[in-house]
């Protein structure tokens, strides 16, 4: 059963599409790599599964799955690490579909939350304002909020960004064990060792699908040349798509 | 003596208790909101938001004169109207949002000085601009406590959304629609507190009881609900030195309020534990980690 499912999908901003005419599926509990240039849509294909983002066009199905089931590892970038917030806190908002505006964290919970901070390697650090952590740090406390939410499709955005090799092995093992529990992973990245040695299915993305399928076919040098190779236009005057075009004439 | 100077107001006049009970009300629902507004980068739209009330307010006394009620109403539906719809265009056209309110407050300001200048004489005008809290009556007080309860009790309902929002708005999405309602009932809330300083602050210095406090704050503690505390602290004792000030030195209580917070704000700028320019000149030895 497919956990994802896109129907000629496109997502932009604006009527810029960032990802056109995408199909395809990605089976439940599959490990799944989206790699591609900057710019190539990995971002805004990843908030349009988490449903941050609506199609401009197409769809996106997930098969049986609500809002509750995802968990979403925005880009450090996105997060204000200035305001005041201690990691236990930040890890504990991951409880929020339990918790809503108004439910207590009791004792388990407030256990559960030690144990997965300490599971992400940061015992210790539950008091610190996040604002004082390091870049890797800072991404353990992501993991252990995603860890907490416990969701059955887990969507990272370049997760492995800008840490050092110990950080990322034992974040990698996680995402590992994610998929070994029958969870569903995506994961925006930039490593192509990596992707070749850990993940097992590789959507090549640039503003469109170049390929997908199993990662030893899919990550040649020749897709990667067509990828590196696309255009990164985005152009106020330009015309309708024409993919919708030819798609109206055939049928 | 000092009892004369700091309590005899008090005990001596009615008018005095009501200010004092009013601008600790004003302290108590104020403050936590300035703090919300500078730890979402919004400090200035506070100060909008005042400007764009001032229309509302300035109908509200044409039609029936020096009267809070009045004011009130139509300052909140004025500062409604503006609230929802900068944020409506922002979140609908990907404005940032205080562009989105500039357009609009500029607007309503341009509109509420013509109102005012069309009908009120100079004394309207510097009412309604410092506040005066002599017209403090028993009716006005228990409108400026039903707000400070109100927005404590929305407070309390849109307190973790805000949080999140604010540290990882992409999250929130993710896991709740809660984010957008709660952005609306915070500007709903920065409303209700600007029309509430109206009476005590005037329209241009209403946000100086939340925005100061929650600058003074900021520079002695690290944690929210203590940051918080000291804010709400702030605020009261502001408001408490700033009547004692303008009831000694006869000028307006707004700006005598703000006056002392503004002292306050200095002295924490100076000495306080978190950024203080004093404590990053002589910082002491560095830690062992």
């Amino acid at each position: 059963m497919a956990a994802v499912h896109f129907h000629n999908v496109t997502l932009g901003y604006d009527r810029h599409p960032a990802v056109h005419h995408l199909n395809g599926e990605v089976a439940s509990g599959a490990l799944v790599a989206v790699i591609g240039p900057n710019g190539a849509g990995k971002s805004t294909l990843l908030r349009g599964i988490v449903g941050i983002l609506k199609p401009l066009d197409g769809s996106i199905h997930l098969g049986g799955l609500d809002s509750r089931d995802i968990a979403y590892l925005p880009q450090s970038a996105e997060i204000d690490r200035s305001f005041p917030i201690s990691v236990f806190d930040f890890v504990a908002t991951g409880l929020w579909r339990a918790t809503g505006l108004f439910g207590g964290i009791g004792k388990p919970a407030r256990e559960k939350i030690l144990h997965t901070i300490a599971a992400v390697g940061l015992n210790g650090f539950e008091n610190r304002p996040i604002g004082t952590l390091s870049g890797g740090q800072m991404q353990r406390v992501l993991f252990a909020r995603v860890l907490l939410q416990d969701a059955r499709l887990i969507v990272l955005d370049e997760p492995f960004n800008a840490i050092d090799s110990k950080t990322t092995a034992d974040l990698l093992a996680l995402v590992k064990h994610w998929h070994g529990e029958g969870r569903t992973v995506l994961a925006a990245l930039h490593d192509m060792e990596m992707v070749r040695n850990h993940f097992a299915e590789t959507l090549v993305l640039a503003r469109g699908p170049v390929a997908w399928g199993p990662t030893a076919e899919v990550l040649t040098p020749e897709n990667l040349l067509v990828a590196m190779r696309m255009c990164e236009a985005f152009d106020d005057s330009a015309a309708a798509c024409a993919a919708d075009d030819a798609r109206s004439r055939a049928a | 003596m000092i009892y004369d100077a700091l309590i005899g107001p008090f005990t001596e006049f009615e008018f005095m208790r009501r200010a004092l009970a009013a601008v600790i009300a004003l302290a108590l629902a104020g403050a936590p909101i300035g703090v919300f507004l500078m730890l979402r980068r919004m400090s200035l739209v506070g100060d909008a938001m005042a400007h764009a009330i001032l229309p509302g307010a300035a109908v509200g006394f044409l039609l029936s004169g020096l009267n809070l009620f009045a004011m009130t109403a139509g300052g909140l539906i004025a500062g409604f109207a503006v609230a929802i719809l900068a944020g409506v265009v922002a979140r609908s056209t990907g404005l940032k949002e205080d562009a989105s309110l500039a357009t609009f407050y500029l607007a309503s300001l341009a509109l509420g000085v013509t109102i005012v200048s069309i009908k009120g004489t100079n004394i309207d005008l510097l009412h309604v601009l410092f506040g005066n809290i002599l017209a403090m009556d028993d009716q006005t007080l228990l409108v400026v406590a039903f707000n400070a309860t109100v927005t404590l009790l929305v407070l309390a309902v849109i307190y973790r959304p805000l949080v999140i929002e604010s540290v990882d708005p992409l999250f929130l999405r993710t896991v709740s629609r809660a984010g957008g309602p709660a952005h609306l009932a915070f500007l709903a809330l920065v409303v209700i507190n600007l029309v509430n300083g109206f009476q005590a602050l005037g329209t241009l210095l209403a946000v100086g009881l939340m925005i100061l406090p929650a600058g003074i704050a900021r520079f002695w503690s690290r944690d929210l609900t203590v940051m918080i505390c000291i804010a709400v602290v702030a605020a009261a004792v502001s408001g408490y030195a700033g009547l004692v000030l303008s009831f000694q030195t006869r000028v307006p209580s707004g700006p005598a309020i703000i006056l002392v917070a503004s002292v306050l704000y200095i002295v924490s700028v100076l000495f306080g534990r978190v950024g203080g320019i004093v404590r990053q000149l002589f910082p002491g030895r560095h830690l062992e980690a």
